[in-house]
Formats: C-alpha cells, structure tokens, sequence
C-alpha cells in the first residue's frame, strides 16, 4: 500500500492537463490503428479468372494492366497502388466495371457474361458465401 | 572524445604561436561544446545499456537515450537537444559497428522526425503541456519515420501495416514512461545528471 502511494506520488504531479490530453490522443490513436489495421485481412495478390480457370495470379505490389480474353471480347484488369479494378468489359451490364477497386482480401468482381473473375488473397482464406 | 571534436570541427582550428609547432592542432571548444559532449556520453551510455535488454520483438525499444534529449531541449534548447542526439546516433553507430547500415538509417530517420516534432511541441503552452507531452509526441514521430523508410526502401509490403499497432502502442508506453523520467530528474533543481569525472579537455 505503501509503495502504490509512493508510486502515485512519483507519476501525478508531473503530468498536466495537456499531458493528459496527450495520452489520451495517443491511446485513442493506438486504439483506431489496431482497428483499422487488424480487422480486415489486407490482400496481397489477384487471382484472375477466365472460363473457371486460373488466368493468372499476380502481386498487387507491381502496378500493371492486365488483358484477359473472354467469349464475349477482351476484359482490361488494372493494378494499381495495392488496388485492383476491371476497368473495361464487354459485359453489356458493366456490374463488375461499376464495382470499382478492390482493396480487401475476400473481395471479388465477376464479369459473368465474359466469364472474367478477379479475386483479392491475402495470406489466410477468409471464408465467405461464396468459397463457404 | 570523439563528440568533442566532431562537435568543433566546424569552429574550425586556431593555431597557437604560428610557425612554432605546425604539427600540433588544437581545437577550441566552449563550455557549451563540453555540455553537448557530456549529454552525448550520457546519451551513448544509455543506448549501450539499452542494447543490452532482450527485446520481444526487434524495433521495440524503450529509447531511453531519449531521457537526455528532453532534459537538454528543456534546460539548453532544440539546437543543443539536436547536437546530442545526432550525435548519439552517429557515435552509437560507429560503437556496435552499425555505421551506414540499414539499422544506421531506421535510427537516424527516427532522430529527425522526432526532433522536427519536438521543434513544434516545446512551444506548447508549458502551462499545460511538460515532458511527457513532448515525448510522447516524439516517440510516434520517431516510429512514424523509421515505418516510412521501412516501407520506402526495406520492405515494401504492406504486410508491415500488422505490426503498426505493435510499435504505435510501444511508442506511448514508452514515450510516457521516459517522459515522467525526465520529468523526475528535471524536478531536482541540481543540473542534469553528470559525469563529472570525465573531463573532456
């Protein structure tokens, strides 16, 4: 009991208001980037699909653009700052061009039409209504 | 010392009594030089304690030599806090032979972020704000740079994104723990811990 006291002692009359403030900004800092960092799997590949088939798999880390051909015509895949998106299709819907980038592991576009998938991996499978 | 003289350098040399001895150099330092160089020595001593506490994971370290550069930034100014802690970084690094190295640039990136940091935070009203605030904001900023030359030029994967909240939480920890140190010693209204038995001249 003695030394709790002693340690109190030791700590209170140094810390301020505005240190307070401080660690509290810090501890909510710490807070948010273990939320934002450790909740969702970050993807680290794309898996291309044509027909079922793997087309290709390629790193997100090297930003390219990537033709794959499909029954309907050829589908442009892009690769950019860790992202990736469809940014052409035959499709004559375009769901899978209006799905935009994706950034997470799990997240997928599909042309169906074309028979054009590309999936995000990261280094654990998530399972997810589709691959459950 | 080797602070010593890296510190006069750019005082450049005064020959005494010209002709005479041409082979002799002196350099002449000030009372502030010898300061600089005594905190430095204090500084080194710590990093060298310092390296030889296990670490659970490589990075995190308590950063104790942090300890001296916020009583300097407080006692003697941002200038001489940045004297001693640059050159802890340089003389640390010719010590454990890492001069150059990779772990050389991750320790001097995370010197100068910190010490641009602490250039803002020491004008904080010191009504509200002491030391623990500057080191606290020091310590992310030094995390902040070495995860930016990490990422730049040794590992370009965002894999590293994982161990952000690892180091993000080490650098409170341990930003608030060397804070109320500092704080501790600089509550003695005796001058900063000394080494007095080591002159420097």
């Amino acid at each position: 009991m003695n030394s709790h006291e002693s340690i109190r002692a030791a700590i209170l009359p140094h810390l301020k208001a505005g240190d307070w403030l401080t660690l509290l900004l810090g501890g909510l800092c710490v807070v948010l980037l273990t939320l934002k960092l450790w909740s969702g799997d970050l993807a680290d590949r794309a898996v291309i699909r044509s027909g079922g088939k793997i087309f290709r798999e390629v790193p997100l880390s090297r930003d390219q653009q990537i033709e794959v051909p499909g029954p309907l015509g050829v589908s442009v895949i892009r690769i950019q700052q860790r992202k990736a998106r469809i940014v052409s299709d035959p499709s004559p819907r375009q769901y899978c061009v209006r799905q935009g980038w994706l950034q997470q592991a799990g997240e997928i576009a599909i042309c169906l039409p074309n028979q054009v998938s590309v999936e995000l991996t990261g280094s654990t499978k998530k399972y997810d209504s589709l691959n459950y | 010392m080797t602070a010593s003289i890296t510190e006069n350098r750019g005082e450049g040399r005064r020959e005494k009594g010209e002709g005479e001895k041409p082979s002799s150099i002196l350099l002449n330092t000030t009372a502030e030089d010898h300061h600089i160089a005594r905190m430095a020595a204090v500084a080194l001593g710590l990093t060298i304690l310092e390296n030889a506490i296990p670490s659970p994971l490589p990075g995190v370290k308590p950063g104790l030599a942090n300890i001296v550069t916020l009583i300097v930034l407080a006692r003697y100014g941002w200038r001489a806090a940045a004297w001693v802690t640059l050159l802890r970084v340089v003389a640390g690094s010719l010590l454990f032979g890492s001069f150059l190295a990779p772990g050389f640039f991750l320790s001097l990136s995370g010197a100068v972020c910190s010490l641009l940091v602490l250039a803002v935070a020491r004008h904080l009203p010191s009504r509200w704000f002491g030391p623990v605030s500057h080191s606290i904001y020091a310590a992310f900023a030094h995390i902040a740079g070495q995860m930016g030359v990490v990422y730049v030029w040794l590992i370009p994967h965002a894999g590293i994104a994982y161990l952000i909240p690892i180091f993000a939480a080490a650098a409170l920890v341990f930003g608030t723990v060397n804070g109320l140190i500092a704080a501790r010693f600089m509550e003695n209204k005796t001058d900063c811990p000394q080494i007095t038995q080591i002159r420097t001249d």
